[in-house]
C-alpha cells in the first residue's frame, strides 16, 4: 500500500514538472493574452494587429471588475493587457499589481483628450490609458412612463412596482441610494451604509430583477419600464426599440472610465505597450467606438464621428450634466462591507 | 487481481490531482488568512455563521427538500408507468433527451417562456386573461429546479421497478391482494432502494444549486450556492467562500449518511444508475 501511495505521489510530481515544459516549447511567435469585458471591442482589429505586427492574440473576457481582479489576484491566467475601470485601477495600483507604462512605446497617446487624462484614479497616467468612458443613468420606456424622468426618486416610486431592473453590482446599486440620502457615491461610513441598505431593502419589492448584460435585451423587449444601466447599453437598445430613452438624474450620478493597463505579472511588457498604442490609433479607436457604442476618449476618433454621433447626449452629455457626476474611488476595506450589505438587500 | 488494480491507477491519479488536492486547498483556505500567512484562524467560520448566511442556508435546504418531494411525487408515477409500458425504454428516452442539452440553455429557455413579454404571457394576454407574474419569483426557481432534476428521480426508480420480479406480483395477486394492495405491499417496499437513490440524486444538486436560482428569480432569491459563487467571483474573499463550501460539504455528508442508513435498511441495492 505504501508503495502505491508513493508511486502516485511520484507521478503527481512528474506531472507537475511537465507543465512548465509543455508551455515552454513551441513559442517562436510572441503571444499576447488580452483580457477584456464581453462585447467590448471590434474583433476585426485583433486580426489586423496580428497582420501588422506578427504578434498573436489570445482573447478572453470577463463580466465584472471584481471577477477580473479575483482571477489576477489568485494568480490565475497570464494576462498581458487588461481593461479595468477607474476604481479598480486605483485598487490594483495600490496593491502593486500593475506595470508602469513606458510612454516612449505609446506615441499615439497624444490622441487622447487632455481633459480625460491625468484623472484622480491614476494621477499622471502612470498605469493606464483611457479606453472608453460613460455614465450611469436610467434607461426607460416612454410608452410605460409618462412623467419626465429626471430624478432617482422614480426608482422608489410604488407606481412602478415590479417594473424596475437594477444592475446587479453592489457599487452601482448603492450609488443612487447614497446620492438620494445626500451622501457621496464614495461614502465610507457604517451609518450611511446602513441607511442606504435600508433604502434598498425598501426598494426591493418594487424591483423586478437584479440583472447584468441581459438588461439591454429585456428593456428592448419591453419587460420593464425602468432600468439602472451604463450609458453604453443605451445606443444599441434605442436602435432596436425607439421607445427607449436615457436620463442622467439631476441629483448626479457616476461617470466612469475603463482604461487599458498591463498587469505586473505579464511577461510581454513591450508587446502589450505596442497593443495599447495600437488601440490609441485614431482609425482603431474609431472602429471600436463604432462597434460598441460607448464614448471614446480619443479626440482624433471623435472628430471623425458624424455630427449626429458627436451630439448624441447619451454618449457625450453636456458639460453641465457631467459636472454633476462623480468618479468612483477605491473603497478599500469598505469594498467587502458594500458587498455584504448588498447581499443583505438581495437575500432578504 | 493485481492487473485490475493497475487499470484503476489513471483514475486514482485523476482523483488525487482534481479532487483530493483541491479539497485540501479548500480546507487550507477556510482556516487561514491572506496568502502567505498560514497561521490557523476561525475568523471565517464566525463570518460564515452570520445569521444572513444561515438564513440563506436554511432556505436552500427547505427549497431542496421541496424540490425533492415534488420530484418524487411527479417522478414515481411516471417511472411506474414507464416500467409497465410495453416500450418503456423508448419512452424513457424522452426524459433523457433534454439532458443532452446544457442545463443553462434550458434555463434560459424557461426565462423566455415565463417572462412578462414571454410565450406564456403573450398567450394569456391574447386570450384576455391578462399578464401574470410568472418569472422573477420563488415559484419560478422551484419550477426550474424540478424541471432540471426530475430525470434524476425518474431514472433510478424506473430501473428498479423494471427489474422487479413479475412472479412476486402474481403471487400477491394469487393470494388475494387487489391492485392497490399489491402496489403498497409489494411494489412500493421493493422499490425503496430506487427511491432512496433518486432522493439522493435530486437532493444533492438541489441543495447546491446556483445560477438556476439567480436567473429565474432575477437575482432576488439567493441560494447557498449563489453566495459561494459570489464570495469567489465578486467579493473575491476565497477564505469565506471556502468556509461556506465546507459547511455545505458537511451538510451533504450528513444527509448522505442519513440516506445511507435508510438505504441499508432495505435489502439488496440496485436502482442507482
Amino acid at each position: 500500500m505504501k508503495k502505491k501511495v508513493s508511486l502516485v505521489l511520484a507521478l503527481v510530481l512528474l506531472l507537475a514538472l511537465c507543465v512548465p515544459l509543455l508551455t515552454g516549447c513551441g513559442e517562436q511567435q510572441t503571444v499576447l493574452n488580452v483580457y477584456n469585458w464581453g462585447e467590448y471591442i471590434d474583433k476585426d482589429i485583433l486580426t489586423q494587429f496580428t497582420e501588422e505586427t506578427g504578434i498573436k492574440i489570445v482573447y478572453s473576457t470577463f463580466t465584472s471588475n471584481e471577477e477580473m481582479y479575483a482571477k489576477l489576484k489568485a494568480g490565475g491566467g497570464n494576462y498581458d493587457v487588461i481593461f479595468p475601470s477607474d476604481y479598480m485601477i486605483e485598487r490594483m495600483a495600490k496593491q502593486d499589481m500593475l506595470h508602469p507604462l513606458n510612454y516612449d512605446n505609446i506615441p499615439n497617446i497624444t490622441h487622447i483628450m487632455p481633459s480625460l487624462r491625468n484623472k484622480a484614479y491614476d494621477p499622471g497616467d502612470v498605469y493606464s490609458v483611457p479606453y472608453m468612458w460613460g455614465t450611469v443613468g436610467i434607461l426607460y420606456n416612454t410608452s410605460m412612463v409618462d412623467e419626465p424622468v429626471d430624478s432617482w426618486d422614480i426608482l422608489w416610486d410604488e407606481k412602478y412596482a415590479q417594473n424596475i431592473f437594477m444592475y446587479d453590482s453592489s457599487r452601482d446599486c448603492f450609488m443612487p441610494a447614497m446620492i438620494k440620502l445626500g451622501y457621496s457615491l464614495n461614502e465610507r461610513s457604517d451609518e450611511a451604509l446602513q441607511e442606504a441598505t435600508d433604502l434598498l431593502i425598501q426598494q426591493r419589492p418594487l424591483v423586478l430583477g437584479y440583472a447584468l448584460d441581459d438588461i439591454q435585451d429585456k428593456m428592448v423587449a419591453g419587460e420593464a419600464a425602468l432600468a439602472l444601466v451604463y450609458s453604453g447599453y443605451v445606443v444599441g437598445a434605442v436602435e432596436e426599440n425607439p421607445d427607449l430613452a436615457y436620463a442622467i438624474p439631476k441629483e448626479g450620478s457616476n461617470v466612469w472610465f475603463d482604461a487599458v493597463a498591463i498587469p505586473k505579472s505579464s511577461k510581454n511588457y513591450e508587446a502589450a505597450e505596442k497593443f495599447i498604442d495600437f488601440l490609441c490609433r485614431p482609425d482603431i479607436a474609431l472602429a471600436n467606438v463604432r462597434e460598441i457604442g460607448y464614448s471614446t476618449p480619443n479626440q482624433s476618433a471623435f472628430d471623425q464621428l458624424t455630427p449626429e454621433e458627436q451630439n448624441n447626449p447619451v454618449c457625450y452629455p453636456s458639460e453641465e450634466e457631467l459636472a454633476r457626476c462623480d468618479v468612483y474611488v477605491d473603497l478599500g476595506e469598505y469594498n467587502e462591507k458594500y458587498d455584504d450589505a448588498f447581499l443583505r438587500v438581495k437575500g432578504n | 487481481m493485481r492487473k485490475l488494480k493497475l487499470f484503476a491507477l489513471p483514475y486514482i491519479l485523476w482523483m488525487v490531482v482534481f479532487t483530493v488536492l483541491p479539497m485540501f486547498l479548500i480546507v487550507y483556505y477556510a482556516f487561514t488568512n491572506a496568502p502567505g500567512n498560514s497561521a490557523p484562524t476561525l475568523e471565517h467560520f464566525f463570518k460564515a455563521i452570520d445569521p444572513m448566511y444561515m438564513k440563506i442556508l436554511l432556505r436552500s435546504i427547505w427549497i431542496a427538500f421541496l424540490c425533492t418531494a415534488l420530484c418524487l411525487l411527479l417522478g414515481y408515477p411516471v417511472a411506474f408507468l414507464l416500467a409497465r409500458a410495453r416500450n418503456g425504454a423508448v419512452w424513457s428516452l424522452f426524459f433523457i433527451l433534454p439532458m443532452w442539452m446544457n442545463f443553462l440553455l434550458r434555463t434560459y429557455a424557461w426565462m423566455s417562456i415565463l417572462e412578462n413579454t414571454g410565450i406564456l404571457n403573450s398567450l394569456f394576454v391574447a386570450m384576455g386573461l391578462g399578464q401574470m407574474e410568472l418569472l422573477y419569483n420563488e415559484n419560478a426557481v422551484i419550477l426550474g429546479m424540478v424541471y432540471n432534476f426530475l430525470p434524476f428521480m425518474i431514472l433510478p426508480i424506473y430501473t428498479n421497478l423494471q427489474k422487479q420480479d413479475v412472479s412476486l406480483l402474481e403471487a400477491a395477486q394469487d393470494l388475494g391482494c387487489n391492485g392497490w394492495r399489491v402496489f403498497t405491499r409489494v411494489t412500493l417496499p421493493l422499490s425503496m432502494p430506487g427511491v432512496v437513490s433518486g432522493i439522493t440524486m435530486v437532493f444533492m444538486p438541489a441543495v447546491t444549486t446556483f445560477a438556476i436560482s439567480r436567473l429565474l428569480s432575477g437575482g432576488k432569491f439567493m441560494l447557498f450556492g449563489d453566495i459561494i459563487e459570489q464570495q469567489y467571483l465578486s467579493t473575491g474573499n476565497w477564505n469565506v467562500g471556502s468556509m461556506l463550501s465546507l459547511i455545505m460539504l458537511a451538510i451533504i455528508l450528513l444527509s448522505m449518511g442519513l440516506m445511507g442508513r435508510f438505504g441499508s435498511d432495505t435489502k439488496d441495492g440496485g436502482g442507482m444508475l
